[in-house]
């Protein structure tokens, strides 16, 4: 039995103090740092992962590629079509004579073809194309960027839908029982039951593909799983003596479920957040290889694995594609671990 | 012997005494480095009957079940001499040998210790074909005696059930009968009446008692039940914080206790220290008339789709409780007596009336101020474990009443009363405990300050009754007097009513003015606390307060 002489100096306010136990897990404490700073960075992707130079400075004037379009003829081309800046032509006379130009960190953009390139497409990691090129020609790195900053926010938003969607029909079930409890049982079963694979393929057909389009169907299948387990946590706690305390006290229902029985009813929901993430991820990635998911020309893991798969001799496509879904899930399993130890008051803060 | 406790006073030179059976010598159990048993020494003689006490956390039951490493993870040191085998230098098979065979354990709680898939001859025959060699029909057939023998009535029939099918006494006569089937030399009974009904417990005691004297073996019973010591055991050893403090013959140790933590055991009795009771002037702060609760019980079979049958929990109940003074109820599990709790609460459907400082709760859920009745009555539930939310900081569970009836409370206004109500319950934040009160959660409190938390939470809205479910039965007994005493002073002080519901014949004398009786459902006796006590009427009564004594 631990005595409050026990534990040692814990003046801090609750959520300091959760936060001392997600640092403590030291795994989970640098997966997160890691984390922030890949979601950041993919964040910043237009900056620094594109075609265009940031800034130019051209016979005395500057411009800003990035933001406005220039015709080929401000920097002496022939043509009146938008500035190709990967052109070696330009490209000389935007960098030499006085001139300057800034360029990105990786000088491509997802959709970038690179017609100057030396070697034939797919092309291995070379000089120009830190990662190779895919068979299109367009650069690896730069869609490996834009791919995870799609996956990443299209796996927060599915997870924090499915979270809602789930935490909500779960405690309704849980909490008030009996024949709501019974209704809603039976609508999951049949929902749970209907091809979600096939109206995938269906609405792919009947819609234009969008991202959008893809989270709401995702969704609306989504949240059956941890509603389950949320239901049966709130049959557990609502029963509890805390709760019986909690009437008598004079608290409304909803005051009930929202300040006794959801926080000790989430250690499901939190357990389970990293792995719903990763899921979502990976969810979006296989949609994506079928050819059912994001819209064609969006950048996606999915469909670099499929041409991986498709050009199985130009490892550099699968194998860095692979890298960074590995090293995304590992991350998000780990802070999921921590996130887990952070939120249990009942961990004892050493 | 290590710590600060001087060499126990044995009693008598071992000479002239029956060789031991069990001689344990410098046991250390530790965990994780840290050790719960700092070198124990004490010895068991055949047929002896030695009562191993203490308050939970003492290290009773680690000490007793390490003896055959039955306790995982634990670093176990010294020496356990079983007739001159030690049991700490076996290896597991030969340890298998003697667990269930020369020394045999009965547990607490017999609906876990029992698996339930099997029927309980099974199990029982499963010891004698394993230990005895026997073939499944000898088995069976001895198995049916030994339930015999422990007076389960129908044993052949009893023999064929499975232990859910069984009440709880019942199981734990299957439970010894079980543990007596290997005619052990030894048994450890581990609080083997803790989870029976008052009644029970007298009887198991004395069925242990029989079948001790007529198979000659020794008996270890683990309790914190003074009363079952006095009851049972010819020796008693006390632990204290994983140290043996004192041990000798029972009526000795009970008559002129040597060590201080003894006595201050011995002296746990709760002690009556009440406002006289007074004649009921004015309105009750609650009263019911005819008051009646039942559940839904589904009714098995086709007729269960169109109807559902009914359990009554609460019949036909009367109760007046005036201002200042105490109700007590008391009954064993099942008689209804939470239930009639929960109903006074108004957290369940009832009928007839019920009605708080002369306003009915029918009423008051029709006029829509159920939520100012309840300001009036609070309620203080057994398990401090389960009663207070673990996710909520102290400030938030004490301070949550405040929130739902005085919503105009700032946030430092109802901290500053916070404070003063946990001061209330004397638990004053005390910065050389660690400080920080406030913002820790109940896990990182002993169970007498939760229990005392969970009074200041109901004590914030200023109630005029306080429902006490068992406030005391989950804690330890030096603690229930402490507890115990606090809610007397509360009464003196502020002329609170309570509802007292225990079991605990000792509690209700010391507690309460009027007591109501209840079994099965109905109320059998009632009247000042005294004369009931004193002079039961009922016969049920009469058991029961026969029973605590």
């Amino acid at each position: 039995m631990s005595t409050p002489a026990a534990s040692v100096a814990p003046s801090l306010s609750p959520s300091r103090r959760a936060w001392q136990r997600f640092k403590r897990n030291r795994l989970g404490y640098w997966s997160l740092i890691i984390f922030c700073v890949l979601v950041v960075a993919s964040l910043f992707a237009e900056v620094l992962s594109t075609d265009r130079p940031l800034v130019v400075r051209y016979e005395g004037q500057t411009y800003f590629p990035l933001v406005n379009d220039y015709p080929e003829t401000v920097f002496g081309g022939d043509f009146e079509s938008n500035t190709d800046f990967l052109d070696p032509f330009i490209r000389e006379r935007i960098t030499t004579d006085g001139n300057w130009a800034v360029y990105a960190l990786n000088p491509y953009g997802p959709k970038t073809l690179n017609y100057f390139a030396k070697a034939p497409h797919p092309s291995a990691p070379t000089a120009e194309n830190w990662l190779g090129t895919d068979d299109r020609g367009r650069d690896l790195l730069a869609q490996l960027i834009y791919g995870f900053r799609v996956s990443v926010l299209f796996g927060l938003a599915l997870t924090f839908t499915g979270v809602l969607l789930g935490v909500i029909t779960g405690a309704i079930q849980g909490f008030f029982g009996g024949k709501t409890d019974l209704v809603f049982q039976r609508f999951i079963e049949v929902w749970g039951a209907m091809p979600e694979l096939y109206l995938l393929i269906i609405f792919s057909a009947v819609f234009a593909p969008s991202i959008g389009l893809l989270l709401v169907l995702l969704s609306l299948f989504g949240w059956m799983g941890l509603s389950d387990y949320v239901r049966a946590e709130f049959l557990r706690n609502r029963q509890m003596d805390y709760v019986r305390s909690a009437r008598a006290m004079g608290l409304s229902s909803g005051q009930i479920i929202w300040r006794h029985v959801l926080p000790n009813s989430l250690t499901p929901v939190v357990t389970f957040l990293p792995f719903r993430m990763s899921a979502a991820v990976l969810a979006l990635t296989s949609l994506d290889f079928l050819g059912l998911g994001v819209p064609p020309g969006t950048p996606s893991l999915g469909e670099l694995l499929s041409q991986g798969k498709n050009n199985i001799d130009a490892w550099w496509i699968s194998m860095s594609t692979f890298a960074v879904l590995v090293i995304t899930l590992l991350l998000l399993t780990f802070m999921g671990d921590a996130l887990r130890d952070a939120l249990d008051p009942r961990k004892q803060d050493r | 012997m290590s710590g600060p406790v001087a060499d126990p006073p044995w009693d008598g030179p071992a000479v002239g005494r029956a060789a031991a059976l069990l001689e344990v010598r410098n046991l250390r159990v530790g965990f994780g480095g840290q050790d719960v048993v700092h070198g124990i020494d004490f010895e068991i003689a055949a047929g002896e009957r030695l009562a191993l006490v203490g308050e939970s956390g003492s290290g009773k039951s680690v000490s007793a079940l390490s003896l055959l490493r039955l306790v995982q993870n634990a670093d176990v040191s010294g020496s356990a001499l079983l007739e001159g085998r030690d049991l700490l230098q076996m290896s597991e098979r030969q340890l298998r040998g003697v667990r269930g065979d020369e020394v045999a354990i009965i547990f607490q709680e017999p609906m876990t210790a029992l698996n339930p898939l099997y029927t309980v001859g099974t199990q029982i025959g499963e010891v004698l074909q394993l230990k005895k060699g026997l073939t499944a029909r000898q088995a069976q057939v001895a198995s049916v005696e030994l339930l015999a023998s422990t007076g389960i009535p129908e044993p052949a029939r009893r023999s064929q059930a499975y232990p859910h099918q069984l009440s709880g006494g019942q199981r734990q006569r299957a439970m010894i009968a079980m543990a007596l089937a290997s005619a052990p030399k030894l048994l450890l009974a581990d609080e083997p009446t803790t989870a029976l009904d008052v009644s029970l417990r007298g009887q198991i005691l004395d069925l242990l008692s029989d079948l001790q004297r007529q198979h000659g073996m020794a008996v270890l019973l683990i309790t914190h039940d003074l009363n079952l010591v006095r009851r049972f055991a010819s020796r008693i050893a006390v632990m204290e914080r994983g140290h043996l403090v004192e041990t000798g013959d029972v009526a000795r140790v009970f008559a002129e206790p040597q060590h201080a933590y003894t006595r201050k055991l011995l002296a746990s009795r709760p002690e009556r220290d009440l406002a006289e009771a007074a004649p009921a002037v004015g309105e009750s702060v609650l009263s019911a008339r005819g008051l009646r609760v039942s559940y839904p019980v589904p009714v098995p079979g086709l007729r269960g789709w169109f109807k559902k049958g009914e359990f009554v929990a609460v019949q036909g109940a009367d109760l007046d409780i005036a201002p200042g003074q105490t109700l007590g109820v008391i009954g064993e599990s099942g008689s209804g007596k939470s239930t009639l709790a929960l109903a006074a609460l108004g957290l369940l459907p009832f009928k007839g009336s019920l009605c708080v400082a002369g306003t009915d709760w029918h009423e008051a859920r029709r006029s829509g101020h159920a939520k100012a009745l309840r300001q009036r009555i609070q309620v203080v539930f057994q398990d401090p474990f389960s009663s207070l939310s673990p996710r909520m900081t102290v400030e938030q569970i004490v301070g949550e009443g405040l929130l739902v009836h005085q919503p105009t409370c700032t946030a430092a206004e109802r901290r500053e009363r916070v404070i003063a109500a946990l001061a209330d319950v004397g638990l004053v934040d005390d910065s050389s405990q660690g400080g920080g009160w406030l913002q820790r959660y109940p896990h990182e409190f002993s169970g007498g300050q939760r229990q005392r938390l969970a009074i200041a939470r109901a004590l914030i809205v200023n109630p005029e009754l306080l429902v006490l479910d068992e406030p005391t039965s989950a804690l330890d007994v030096t603690v229930q007097k402490q507890v115990l005493a606090l809610l007397q002073r509360l009464q003196r002080e502020r002329g609170l009513s309570y509802l007292f519901i225990t079991h605990d014949v000792d509690v209700i004398r010391a507690m309460a003015h009027e007591v109501l009786v209840m079994k099965d459902g109905a109320v059998i006796e009632r009247g000042p606390v005294e004369q009931v006590l004193a002079a039961p009427r009922h016969p049920y009564t009469r058991t029961l307060v026969q029973a605590a004594i």
